[in-house]
């Protein structure tokens, strides 16, 4: 079931010069069930040239406070704008939207995230790890400068990271890091979200290693909830929208 | 009590306010956040004779106060509606409309044919306006002689309530209304996209995969208005107003310039309870004006 929503943002704290983590408080109505890898279509109003809802992933939700937290990167008119909301001000959501990851059928996981594509990864760890399963984070970044929440990902797992200049971690991208060069991978199933070319090299080395790999597309959106056909993917299926078969693919079913 | 109910002809709706194709999808998508059973009518999805794939992903660009689309009629084909989509949406009491497009005569025809039987849709808007196929489409809805001849060949198969949808892409859509009304239309509906394009200029690309798309939205609403305001001039037969809808007042003002109906398109991206927003808000506007009758609004337009 699909929800609409208004929240009260209770904190905004900024991590880096462009993402900020919103914590959101939901109003009398109690938070639905939240997959990890689902989204909100969030609106942004009083933003110039700002129309339509933007999407953004659940980054964390806390059922005992009723809060949901969003991982925001500051990309254009309406993040930047929404990012500067002050607490007590507030947001309207249509969600939980979306089929989020699965659970995976072996117990050596490895979630890869890049840029604000680490959001959805924080929840799916969370929810890993009450499944019994030791989540272990790979963050590829630019620079050191736009690593967010380490601490976060930490408290769930081992975390890795890369970074393009090699101001943390290995020097390089994802694919560079130890963990993935090795003859024999130590895990059996990727989850992934972030830049396209990082996720289809990581499709790529699934199937060369024949490995399970969950990719999350961040495709355009209009409506979120199925209705206008905008945000397709193309799958073995045929075109597929990205806000109601996914986000969350299966990196075989599509066709990249 | 006021009454909001309206007439197309021989459809009878409860209230003036349906829900335009192509966002909507079948009704099913909007079922969590209103009751469909409220709205006046619902037009479903673009339907062709085959499955259509659409077009390439980009399909959408944001722009000021609305949005390019290119979708290029993604769907099942007609008969896949019957079989899989039909059984699950006609139990919705309301009026099911159900969008007919395609690229030769003969695909519409076939495809009213086989809406025709289906005892639940009392009624086609045949699109003759989508700016999004290369083949026919709107070819149909910007020449007066092939708008009348596609509606003609429809309405000799057609027996229920046969609404065309007009293109805004014309230089005069009053010739073509009163075309349509002379080849049988039961009603007229407008408009449809307006023709755009948008470009990124870092990428000096085409945002769209199809470079140019079809404009909706707020952005478009005071040419929306004009055509209707137009139409209504022109013709007898009733009409159902569209573009940018976005609140019960813009409802009103498409009411005030002569339609009988509105759809509501865009707006449910932005707000998907705002189709019974609007019915509220024009059950309001009669209560506050002591009109008794959603009917008293229709071409109300004070001109002297
Ligand atoms: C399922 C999903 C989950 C996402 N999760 C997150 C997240 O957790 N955190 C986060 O920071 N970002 C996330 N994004 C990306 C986020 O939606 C875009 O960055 C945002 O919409 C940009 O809006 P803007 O107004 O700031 O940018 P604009 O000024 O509109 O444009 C700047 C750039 O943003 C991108 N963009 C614009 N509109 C959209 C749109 N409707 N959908 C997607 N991208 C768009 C384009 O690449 C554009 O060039 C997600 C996207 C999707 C589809
Ligand atoms: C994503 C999208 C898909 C559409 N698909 C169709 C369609 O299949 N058939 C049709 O006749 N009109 C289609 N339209 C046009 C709308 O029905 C409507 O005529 C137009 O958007 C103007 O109204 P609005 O500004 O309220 O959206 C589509 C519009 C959008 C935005
Ligand atoms: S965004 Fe409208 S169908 Fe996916």
């Amino acid at each position: 079931m699909k929800y609409i929503h208004d929240f009260t943002i209770v904190s905004n704290e900024r991590q880096t010069t462009d993402f900020v983590v919103l914590t959101l408080q939901a109003g009398e109505a109690p938070l639905p069930e939240i997959h990890p890898g689902q989204f909100a279509e969030v609106r942004i109003d009083g933003a110039p040239g700002v129309y339509l809802r933007r999407p953004l992933s659940i980054h964390d939700v806390d059922y005992d406070k009723q809060q949901i937290k969003l991982l925001v990167q500051e990309v254009g008119k309406g993040t930047k704008i929404l990012t500067q909301q002050a607490v007590g001000s507030m947001v309207n959501m249509v969600y939980p939207l979306g089929k989020g990851y699965d659970l995976p059928d072996s117990k050596r996981v490895l979630l890869v995230g890049g840029g604000c594509g680490v959001a959805p990864l924080l929840f799916l760890g969370r929810h890993l790890k009450k499944n019994g399963i030791s989540p272990r984070f790979l963050i590829g970044t630019r620079t050191s400068a736009n690593l967010v929440r380490l601490e976060a990902y930490n408290e769930l797992g081992e975390v890795m990271v890369t970074t393009e200049d090699g101001s943390a971690g290995t020097k390089g991208y994802v694919i560079n890091h130890p963990v993935m060069r090795t003859e024999e991978p130590d895990f059996d199933w990727i989850y992934t979200c972030g830049p396209e070319p990082m996720m289809k090299i990581l499709a790529k080395y699934a199937d060369h290693h024949d490995l399970t790999c969950q990719v999350s597309l961040e495709n355009h959106m209009a409506c979120g909830i199925g209705a206008c056909l905008c945000c397709i993917a193309p799958t073995k299926d045929g075109n597929k929208c990205t806000c109601t078969d996914g986000p969350v693919f299966d990196s075989k079913y599509l066709q990249w | 009590m006021v009454d909001l109910s309206v007439k197309l002809g021989s459809l009878e709706l409860k209230n003036p306010v349906m829900t335009a194709s192509g966002t909507f999808g079948y009704g099913e998508e909007y079922e969590d956040f209103i009751d469909i059973h409220s709205l006046g009518g619902i037009v479903v999805k673009g339907t062709t004779l085959h499955p259509r794939q659409g077009n390439d992903y980009p399909r959408m660009a944001e722009t000021p106060m609305g949005m390019l689309n290119a979708v290029g009629l993604q769907n099942v084909g007609v008969d896949q509606f019957i079989q899989s989509i039909y059984p699950r949406i006609k139990h919705y009491k309301t009026n099911i409309l159900v969008n007919v497009s395609g690229s030769t005569v003969e695909e519409y025809v076939e495809t009213a044919e086989k809406i025709n039987e289906l005892e639940s849709i009392p009624g086609i808007e045949l699109n003759i306006s989508c700016p999004n196929v290369k083949e026919g489409g709107m070819a149909f809805g910007t020449s007066c002689p092939s708008a009348i001849a596609v509606t003609s060949a429809v309405r000799d198969v057609y027996k229920k309530h046969l609404m065309v949808k007009l293109s805004p892409n014309v230089t005069s859509i009053a010739e073509i209304a009163k075309g349509v009304e002379g080849a049988g239309a039961d009603s007229v509906s407008l408009i449809n996209t307006l023709l755009g394009m948008a470009i990124d200029a870092h990428s000096r690309r085409p945002v769209l995969s199809t470079i140019t798309g079809g404009l909706s939205g707020a952005a478009v609403k005071p040419i929306a208005l004009r055509m209707v305001w137009q139409v209504a001039n022109a013709v007898k037969i009733p009409i159902v107003g569209m573009g940018g809808i976005s609140s019960a007042e813009d409802a009103i003002e498409f009411m005030l310039a002569g339609a009988t109906a509105v759809e509501i398109g865009t707006a449910n991206f932005i707000d998907p309870r705002i189709t019974i927003q609007i019915i509220d808000g024009i059950r309001s506007y009669l209560e506050s004006h002591q009109m008794n009758s959603v009917q008293n609004l229709i071409g109300g337009l004070i001109t002297e």
